[in-house]
């Protein structure tokens, strides 16, 4: 089965270059102002959208991200209009591949088999959930995989080449790789240990690999965009977000274009990058 | 339920870190091959009897075991029904049960090299026995404490410092109990090649539920011992509090398989069941966080709720998985106890028998309260007497003086 995802790889690997994915939160600050910045990613640049599933209690991210959903929760976003927002999207837009990430709780209580039917229908293409390693398959991934939605896997410093053919047995779209131990936000990690890390993977699958965490400016995502099939920016663009709100945190006439701007100059630094060879 | 229930409730969970259909391993890759390491380093731990008298030394000579099972004359006296023991938990080195799981997982922590360790804390009695046992050892301690039970709890928080933690508080979401396992878990993620999680109680991925029940069964396989001294029988009923439920299952569960033996849980009602409260089982339904499947306080749309319990060691929206597994397969009742209910029942225990109870274990009093009465004179109960009131102290005079006001 393909999905857009694969579409979009196969793209951009006749262009000769790599994606850039970028990550907001679903209703940051509210729901409208939220789809009005997703509809206007892939126009500032963005190859690949990661929305983000808000959670009370994101034990994987940062301060920023942590921000970001709670202002979306106070906001009344839920999973279900979460959806309705994909649907939003997919009205203007049928190319663009849309990822959701978040965690798994708020699907579980959802309910597994209607969430993946829902999402589907919505114009979701993959899932990347943060707490389901490679031992909890059967719980989202495998069923993602029957109803054809792509189950993006996260790889660490710490999965080692023993743990890699596990990791990588079920994931299909692509690879994210974590380039630090460590949450989202934190600090950036080594381009050419980053290049190293990719090409261990890369022994391992013929699956595109992205790299994410870390990223936060046009030069950092170039060097990491000449080791990898892309380069990931999440927290940068929530602070970018985050700084255009007035004082109780509501969305101003500078929101989108805060967003949009920064997705615009980091996707000049990504296509500046020359695509490492394969 | 229609599931059949097991031939023991004691052979869990099985390898994937089961219990029924609790439990299990959901974090994130980072923590993955951590959380193997640990489980391959706990089994060797296990099986290797010098482990076992290593723990079994300073059990004995550092922390004071075994700790007095005692007959609480006036208490069953005064409630007039089944004859009250209580396991005098509060009476180990650091005040709490907490002392015999940190001991066991800081030895664990030792055999695999690791340096550096963190805890999260809710009252801080976790926090002071992994403070304690890393001065012992010479290891560096960083205990994560929600801001809220930072203010509530101060005689802990000095306490943590004076042995040389530093003890961190948590702005994060509700500045408690959930929060500091949250921030400890960005911890662990961040500094996973040094840094050992030591978990306070029995929830968290698999190793941890196991691992921390088992170092915590000392509690109950002592009450078999002593109960037989006392009486020459098992006791007919055991009582003790639940926040994630690790002093409960140390009593619990060496008993899980005598049918004769009543057991009862309690949570946490806060300001009761219909308003805010920390009763996971009462209130809440499965679902998943902190690396395992349990009963959780949530909304519909799968957020996590906000606890509320005048105990900051009860003040969690979940609980440990086998509580849930024992739960559902009705082995173990679960009751709860209010705010109001666990304040009587502190004052009532200091005045009749000199022990202020912590106020986390003046839940489980306040049920003995009803459960006794209701009681023949030769029904023995046990209730476990987790943790001292000394910390509660300062806290329980406020709300008296807001009372007399």
């Amino acid at each position: 089965m393909t999905t857009r995802i694969d579409t979009r790889f196969a793209e951009l690997a006749k262009e000769g270059r790599s994606a850039f994915v970028t990550y907001v939160m679903a209703g940051d600050p509210d729901p409208a102002t939220s789809l009005d910045i997703v509809k206007a990613l892939p126009k500032a640049g963005a190859d690949i959208i990661e929305l983000g599933i808000p959670f009370t209690d994101p034990m994987a991210d940062g301060p920023s991200i942590q921000a970001a959903g709670l202002r979306s929760l106070k906001g009344g976003m839920t999973l279900k209009k979460t959806l309705d927002m994909v649907r939003g999207f997919r009205k203007d837009d049928n190319a663009t591949p849309l990822v959701l990430m978040g965690y798994y709780n708020p699907i579980y209580i959802y309910g597994v088999d209607k969430f993946l039917a829902d999402a589907r229908s919505a114009g979701v293409d993959g899932l990347i959930i943060v707490d389901l390693p490679p031992e909890e398959d059967e719980e989202l991934c495998l069923p993602a995989m029957r109803a054809g939605l792509n189950f993006i896997r996260l790889a660490t410093p710490t999965t080692d080449d023993k743990r890699l053919p596990a990791v990588l047995a079920n994931t299909s779209g692509f690879v994210y790789y974590v380039s630090i131990t460590g949450i989202t936000g934190a600090a950036a990690a080594d381009s050419k240990v980053v290049g190293e890390a990719v090409a261990r993977i890369k022994r391992h699958t013929k699956l595109p690999v992205c790299v994410g965490f870390g990223i936060r400016t046009p030069e950092a995502a170039r060097a990491i965009a000449q080791h990898a099939n892309g380069a990931v920016v999440g927290t940068a663009l929530v602070d970018a977000l985050r700084t255009s709100l007035d004082e109780e945190g509501r969305a101003t006439s500078k929101t989108v274009t805060a967003v949009a701007d920064l997705v615009a100059s980091l996707a000049q630094g990504v296509r500046g990058a020359k695509q490492a060879a394969e | 339920m229609n599931q059949r229930l097991p031939n023991s409730f004691r052979t869990g969970p099985d390898e994937h870190g089961h219990f029924g259909n609790f439990g299990g391993r959901f974090v994130a890759e980072t923590l993955m091959p951590l959380i193997l390491d640990l489980e391959k380093a706990y089994a060797a731990a296990k099986a290797d009897p010098s482990f076992q008298r290593e723990m079994n030394g300073y059990l004995k000579d550092y922390v004071g075991r075994p700790s007095p099972l005692y007959f609480a004359e006036r208490l069953t006296e005064h409630l007039g029904g089944a004859k009250i023991y209580l396991k005098r938990e509060e009476l180990n080195h650091t005040g709490s049960h907490k002392v015999n799981n940190v001991l066991g997982q800081i030895l664990v922590a030792r055999r695999m090299g690791k340096k550096r360790i963190i805890a999260e804390t809710g009252a801080g009695q976790h926090g002071v026995a992994t403070a304690t046992l890393c001065a012992r050892f010479g290891l560096e301690c960083i205990v994560y404490m929600g801001a809220v039970d930072v203010a509530r709890q101060a005689p802990n928080v000095f306490r943590m410092e004076m042995l040389g933690a530093k003890v961190v508080p948590v702005q994060s979401g509700t500045r408690t109990l959930k929060d500091a396992m949250n921030e400890a878990l960005r911890d662990w993620v961040t500094n996973v090649h040094n840094t050992f999680y030591c978990i306070g109680t029995i929830a968290g991925p698999h190793p941890y539920p196991m691992m921390v029940r088992d170092f915590q069964c000392v509690i109950g396989n002592e009450v078999r011992t002593q109960m037989q001294e006392a009486e020459g029988r098992l006791p007919d009923s055991l009582v003790a509090c639940i926040g994630g439920g690790s002093n409960a299952m140390g009593l619990f569960h060496p008993f899980l398989d005598d049918p004769s033996v009543e057991i009862f849980g309690v949570e946490a009602a806060g300001h009761g069941l219909t308003q805010l409260h920390a009763a996971s089982i009462a209130g809440g339904r499965p679902g998943v966080l902190h690396g395992n499947r349990t009963y959780l306080l949530m909304n519909d749309d799968g957020q996590i709720q906000d606890a509320h319990s005048i105990s900051a060691g009860l003040d969690y929206p979940g609980i440990g998985p086998e509580h849930s597994w024992l739960h559902e397969t009705g082995r173990v009742t679960y009751l709860s106890a209010t705010d109001d209910e666990a304040l009587d029942a502190f004052m009532l225990l200091s005045r009749l028998e000199g022990i202020p109870p912590a106020l986390e274990s003046a839940h489980a009093i306040a049920k003995v309260m009803e459960l006794a009465p209701k009681r023949p004179r030769d029904h023995l109960m046990v209730v476990n007497l987790s943790g001292r009131g000394d910390k509660d102290i300062p806290q329980i005079t406020e709300i008296l003086k807001g009372r007399k006001q």
